[in-house]
């Protein structure tokens, strides 16, 4: 079978965001493949390192070209090629979806990974928007997962807690933490990975485009009061502190 | 009209479904508020939901007992086409993300998710969300003619009742297979105050040092101030405390008046589950540690002093 891993890029958690023309502009922004995603990477690649017969891990971005960069890491991590859809315009997860479950029935794909929640645009909907337009099920925040033959069976997190559950393939996973500890890549991984195909796709073989329009973009900061008390007495600390909180913020009484 | 998907347990609407009642009331689009009532055994449900809205449709199948995304997508998608829905207001619980990305898919419909205010701007809808790890707030319009929304949870008040009952109609529905089976569940029980609902929450890092610290003082701590109990990932994958008390991008994002993040370092991927909390307290040796540059309040200190301080000064 062909397994389709879809990676974002996304900015580096600890890198300092500014908004230029009411938009996040990651001009000179570190920027990585999403940690979510390396987990759907990761599975593929042990789902074939068990013996599944798992005939090409193919990898997908859409987005601007320095996407290439994710890309590279994930190939470089064991992946066999990738196909990166070019593209500076806002797509949203629904819209996205479309050309993900696109390349997913051109490539005969029979497994899809992406990850749970991206942290660029905090959207969970590109899992199921894509098993919708492929009538796939679809399981989100899976945290173990195996194949027996045909079955897919594991555990993820539900509104209530956890499930363990089964489903047939073609399937689509959406992937979190505890499924397993993605790998580095290794300098000769990181060589070969050079040489392994990316393909690269324009945006109008698709047909897509976005339903919702982007308005404008803030940073959030609440300011925060930041007085900080000395514990080396921690009797007279703990004093003050909960002086602050009954009388300043009122939250205890 | 305005349809929203009632969410209840044991027999009563939760709490999102009323802040849905809010959400829906705030829009005022036009049209009827209807609400949807999924699951079985609903007459209870539906008596209450009616003091809130003016329509009730409910659904009560054996097929509808269990939460499943494919199921609940069909239902959904086929009251907003048969009731001609304009916008479909979910919760922005884990299961409403899911099936309303589905159901935007079905009803060729943008999706706006997430969203911590929805308004009506000359007849398109604007949607606030989150985005960058809430680190940003972005607004997303939508003008199409139909738009499914998902609202998170406390984002808006829960309403109050009408008045006056609304109308309560069954509703028939066709329903798929599920291709997916359940093999079994672990519901999460806590004798504490729900991490999303506590008014407090106290929070330990991998600075607390073992389990039996976590227990002794965190869990001393909550109990004297009532508060929920929260854990940041470091300690949850050392196996000192279950993911259900994760706080953060891969936990669970909460907002209370009060949160008291001790022996935190204040990670990115932690403040995106709780920097929108009211007023932020810090326990933490180290003066340069991130997390004071969100706190409110902090003490700089030794956890293993100031907690037993706080704990004894709680004392009731
Ligand atoms: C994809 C991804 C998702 C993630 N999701 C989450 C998430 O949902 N939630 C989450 O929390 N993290 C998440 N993380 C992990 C996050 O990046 C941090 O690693 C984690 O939050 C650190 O936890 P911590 O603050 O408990 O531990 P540490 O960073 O080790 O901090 C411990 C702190 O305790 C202080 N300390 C130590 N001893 C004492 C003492 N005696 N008295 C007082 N203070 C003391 C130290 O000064 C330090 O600041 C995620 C990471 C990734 C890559």
């Amino acid at each position: 079978m062909n397994i389709l891993c879809v990676i974002r890029q996304v900015p580096d958690g600890e890198a300092k965001l500014r908004i230029n023309n009411s938009k996040v502009d990651l001009e000179g922004v570190t920027v990585i493949m999403d940690g979510m995603d390396e987990y759907g990477v990761e599975q593929a690649l042990r789902l074939r390192e068990s013996g599944a017969s798992v005939e090409q891990i193919i990898v997908l971005a859409v987005g601007p070209a320095r996407n290439e960069d994710a890309i590279r890491t994930a190939l470089a991590m064991g992946a066999d090629r990738a196909i990166h859809v070019e593209t500076s315009e806002y797509l949203d997860p629904i819209a996205l979806s479309k050309i993900v479950a696109q390349v997913a029935q051109e490539e005969n794909v029979s497994l899809i990974f992406t990850g749970g929640q991206q942290s660029d645009w905090d959207s969970q909907a590109l899992g199921a928007s894509t098993a919708e337009r492929l009538s796939w099920p679809q399981v989100t925040w899976t945290n173990a997962l195996e194949l027996s033959g045909e079955t897919l069976k594991g555990k993820h997190d539900i509104d209530e807690g956890a499930e363990t559950f089964e489903v047939d393939l073609p399937a689509i996973i959406t992937t979190q933490q505890g499924l397993n500890d993605p790998r580095y890549p290794t300098l000769p991984n990181i060589m070969k990975a050079k040489k392994k195909e990316l393909r690269k796709d324009t945006l109008d073989r698709y047909g897509v485009q976005a339903k919702i329009r982007h308005v404008s973009s803030n940073i959030q900061v609440k300011e925060r009061a930041g007085k900080l008390i000395d514990g080396k007495d921690p009797q007279a600390a703990a004093a003050q502190l909960l002086e602050l909180l009954r009388n300043e913020a009122k939250v205890i009484s | 009209m305005i349809l929203l998907v009632a969410d209840h347990n044991n027999g009563k609407p939760s709490k999102m479904a009323l802040e849905l009642v809010q959400a829906a009331r705030d829009l005022g689009r036009e049209g009827p508020i209807t609400a949807l009532v999924l699951g079985q055994n609903l007459t209870a449900v539906a008596n209450e939901l009616s003091q809130y809205v003016e329509q009730v449709l409910v659904a009560d199948l054996p097929q509808l007992a269990n939460y499943n995304p494919e199921i609940w997508a069909a239902a959904v998608t086929q009251i907003a086409q048969e009731g001609e829905a304009h916008t479909i207001l979910v919760g922005a619980s884990r299961s409403g993300r899911e099936y309303s990305a589905r159901v935007a898919v079905k009803l060729d419909a943008p999706l706006l998710e997430d969203v911590i205010k929805v308004q009506d701007q000359g007849g398109a809808l604007q949607g606030t969300k989150y985005a960058y790890l809430a680190r940003v707030t972005e607004v997303y319009e939508s003008s199409a003619p139909v738009t499914v929304v998902s609202v998170k949870p406390g984002a808006y008040n829960p309403a109050s009742p009408a008045g006056s009952a609304g109308e309560q109609y069954d509703v028939e529905l066709e329903l798929p297979t599920s291709r997916t089976r359940s093999t079994g569940k672990v519901i999460e029980k806590t004798t504490r105050v729900p991490l999303t609902e506590a008014d407090i929450v106290i929070t330990g890092g991998r600075g607390v040092g073992s389990p039996e610290n976590f227990s002794s003082l965190i869990e001393g701590l909550a109990d004297n101030l009532g508060a929920g109990v929260g854990a940041t990932r470091a300690v949850v994958d050392a196996g000192w405390r279950p993911y259900g008390e994760q706080v953060g991008q891969t936990g669970k994002t909460v907002a209370p008046k009060a949160y008291i993040a001790i022996g935190v370092s204040g990670a990115v991927q932690h403040l995106s589950g709780m920097g929108k909390s009211k007023y932020i307290v810090a326990v933490n040796k180290d003066p340069e540690a991130p997390i004071f540059k969100n706190a409110d309040y902090g003490i700089v200190g030794d956890l293993h002093q100031v907690i037993p301080a706080l704990i004894e000064a709680t004392r009731k």
